[in-house]
């Protein structure tokens, strides 16, 4: 359903070219659990953001579902983020004005559905990573392993095809990170294809596949028998 | 998304930042404010001012002593009551001849002390005829107003208003009473019920007394205007210009008067009070454009200060248009509230100024609400643009990665 095409993405710095992604050939299917390593700066981030449509290439073509996303404008990209793409990060990203079930409701909001169906799709996300008691929490009353899973919730709540995690234990310790890990885990089990930054090993390892970069190229793209 | 989304989505974050949203509020509030307040100022002048020939009946054309180069429309300088010439007694007589004329009600003006038994007090005094009382569409209480008064006959008799009547007769009953006025002595025979102004004195504390013994009693012919009433509005400007015929004819061939239609003072009145109620208006608009800038400047740092949020809100599914909507529907959300505030704080002002000063009216006009609550609401939507703007085009990336 991915299929990007010797694409590359440039930073202007200065009068210095960054190659953040260099020539990338890469293809993922429906269902597939992807890891994505790297050192530092080797281009993750922008590969994520890439197939979440949140950046654009410099050059090359990124096909998905088999539409080139260069034809797009910037509403079908939103549509695509709105319907077919969730996102995790690092720092969870919630609005911190507004409690796990509003913050859970928000892509529901800007999609535009009905108050019957987003409480009922909202409540379906949070008891989905076990939040139901959590509902009417602020961020900042609930610890960080409870924060990602409102993110979770958050992006699955619109049923994506995709979910893209950029390092999403990072700001977390070992025992919740594992419980973040094995929540995505169980969604990609269910269907959702899973595409995960991370630095951990271990991690990697438990995936179908680990694509590892190094300056913007890939240097390793193996499928791995599975857990 | 939808409205009702939207509104919670910007009321949210309007409330999550209380201080900054307090010192919009506050801003745009004054800016309202000083709208309502400065046109109700302007419009109790102009009710000040009109009420005078507001009351007065219809189709009455007013004889005023001094000549002035700008009288051509009859502006409020013909007021001024500098007069050069006196216009006396017989020059209102000379004004029977134009028989279009229904009535001349000629008027002496003064102050002078009034007794009765061992009570004395100081009272405006006003000679003039019976007509006067149609034309300043007084009621009586009680009696007669002039009895047997006419241009050439002043038999002893005076009206008092209802105040004189308290303070000098009390309990017991002044009509009939000789009440001493000056150095003359009248028989009171009406009291007038009406309250109110004429000419800027209070009607409950004056005598009214026949023309000739005033301008005796004062020792001075000259009139303070006279005025006179048409037939028929047809007639008006014709008799406007017999009396200066007749009375230049009178004054040595110097047109030393100034005649004014009722009427035409009256519109003229207004619009100068127009003009100076809009002046105010406008002034007072400023300091809602100086909200409507700091509004901007408050909601691009905001813009700034929420990046990731906005970032976040791209990587969701937020389209361009959602979230400068978002930004937008705040920057109005507040000059709205703001708005609104200031239109309760404005009126409620003028409601606790009309108590204190209760002689002077402060009467704010409708449209100053209207209009001043859609400018701010313009202004909030005008200055909310940029902003919005730039949070619509940040870059989702960028903004993500800028802090947690
Ligand atoms: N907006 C940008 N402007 C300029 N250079 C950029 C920009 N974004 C990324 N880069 C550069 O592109 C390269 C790849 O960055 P990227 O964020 O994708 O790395 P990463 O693999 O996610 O690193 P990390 O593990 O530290 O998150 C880096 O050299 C970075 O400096
Ligand atoms: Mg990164």
């Amino acid at each position: 359903m991915i299929q990007l095409k010797n694409l590359s993405r440039e930073f202007q710095v200065g009068n210095q070219v960054v190659h953040a992604l260099d020539a990338i050939d890469l293809s993922i299917s429906q269902g597939d659990y992807v890891s994505i390593m790297g050192v530092s700066g080797c281009g993750k981030t922008t590969l994520l953001n890439i197939l979440g449509l949140l950046d654009t290439p410099s050059s090359g073509d990124y096909i998905l579902s088999g539409i080139n996303t260069s034809e797009m404008n910037d509403d079908e990209m939103a549509n695509i983020r709105s319907t077919k793409i969730g996102f995790i990060f690092q720092s969870f990203h919630l609005i911190p004005r507004l409690t796990a079930a509003e913050n859970v409701e928000i892509p529901m909001i800007l999609a535009g559905h009905s108050q019957k169906m987003r409480a009922e799709k909202v409540a379906k996300a949070l008891a989905r990573v076990n939040l139901t008691d959590r509902s009417d929490h602020r961020p900042e009353q609930l610890s960080g392993g409870e924060r990602q899973r409102v993110a979770i919730a958050r992006s699955i709540v619109m049923e994506p095809e995709v979910l893209l995690a950029d390092e999403p234990t990072g700001n977390l310790d070992s025992t919740s990170g594992s419980e973040i890990v094995e929540l995505i885990e169980e969604l990609n089990q269910g269907g959702l294809t899973l595409i995960l930054v991370t630095h951990d090993k271990e991690i990697g390892k438990r995936s179908n596949r680990v694509i590892r970069l190094l300056d913007g190229k890939i240097i390793f793209n193996q499928t791995q028998q599975g857990i | 998304m939808k409205f009702s989304d939207l509104l919670f989505l910007a009321f949210s974050s309007l409330i999550r930042y209380p201080l900054r949203t307090m010192m919009l509020l506050i801003a745009t509030s004054i800016g309202v404010m000083a709208v309502i307040l400065l046109t109700a100022v302007g419009e109790g002048a102009r009710d000040y001012i009109t009420s005078e020939f507001r009351d007065l009946g219809t189709n009455l054309i007013i004889v005023i002593p001094g000549k002035h180069e700008t009288s051509g429309g009859g502006g409020p300088a013909d007021f001024a009551g500098l007069a050069p010439r006196d216009l006396t007694v017989e020059d209102a007589i000379s004004l029977r001849q134009i028989d279009t004329i229904k009535a001349i009600a000629p008027i002496v003006l003064g102050e002078m002390p009034a007794s009765f038994g061992g009570f004395e007090r100081d009272v405006p005094v006003i000679g003039t005829t019976p007509e006067f009382l149609r034309v300043r569409r007084w009621e009586m209480r009680e009696g007669d107003f002039l009895p047997g008064v006419t241009l050439d006959r002043s038999p002893p008799v005076c009206a008092i208003g209802k105040e004189v009547e308290k303070e000098l007769f009390g309990t017991s009953r002044a009509i009939g009473q000789w009440l001493r006025v000056g150095d003359r002595r009248c028989r009171v025979t009406g009291i007038i019920d009406s309250d109110g102004r004429a000419i800027g004195i209070d009607v409950q504390k004056i005598v009214v007394m026949p023309v000739s013994l005033v301008t005796a009693l004062f020792n001075r012919p000259s009139l303070f205007r006279i005025i006179a009433e048409a037939e028929s509005r047809i007639y008006m400007d014709q008799i406007k210009k017999d009396i200066i015929r007749i009375i230049k004819k009178r004054h040595q061939g110097k047109e030393d008067i100034t005649v004014v239609r009722q009427d035409t003072v009256m519109a003229s009145f207004d619009n100068i009070f127009n003009v100076l109620t809009m002046a105010l208006a406008s002034i007072a608009s400023i300091s809602l454009f100086v909200a409507g800038i700091l509004i901007m400047n408050v909601m691009l740092v905001a813009v700034s200060q929420r990046q990731s949020e906005i970032g976040l809100l791209k990587a969701i599914g937020a389209k361009n248009r959602q979230i400068s909507n978002l930004f937008l529907t705040e920057a109005i959300l507040l000059s709205g509230s703001g708005a609104i505030l200031g239109l309760i704080l404005g009126h409620s002002i003028t409601l606790s100024l009309k108590t204190i000063f209760p002689t002077y009216n402060f009467l704010p006009p409708t449209w100053a609400s209207v209009v001043s609550l859609f400018v701010a609401l313009i202004c909030g939507a005008l200055f909310g643009l940029i902003p919005a703007r730039r949070a619509a085009k940040l870059d989702p990336v960028i903004a993500l990665s800028g802090e947690k």
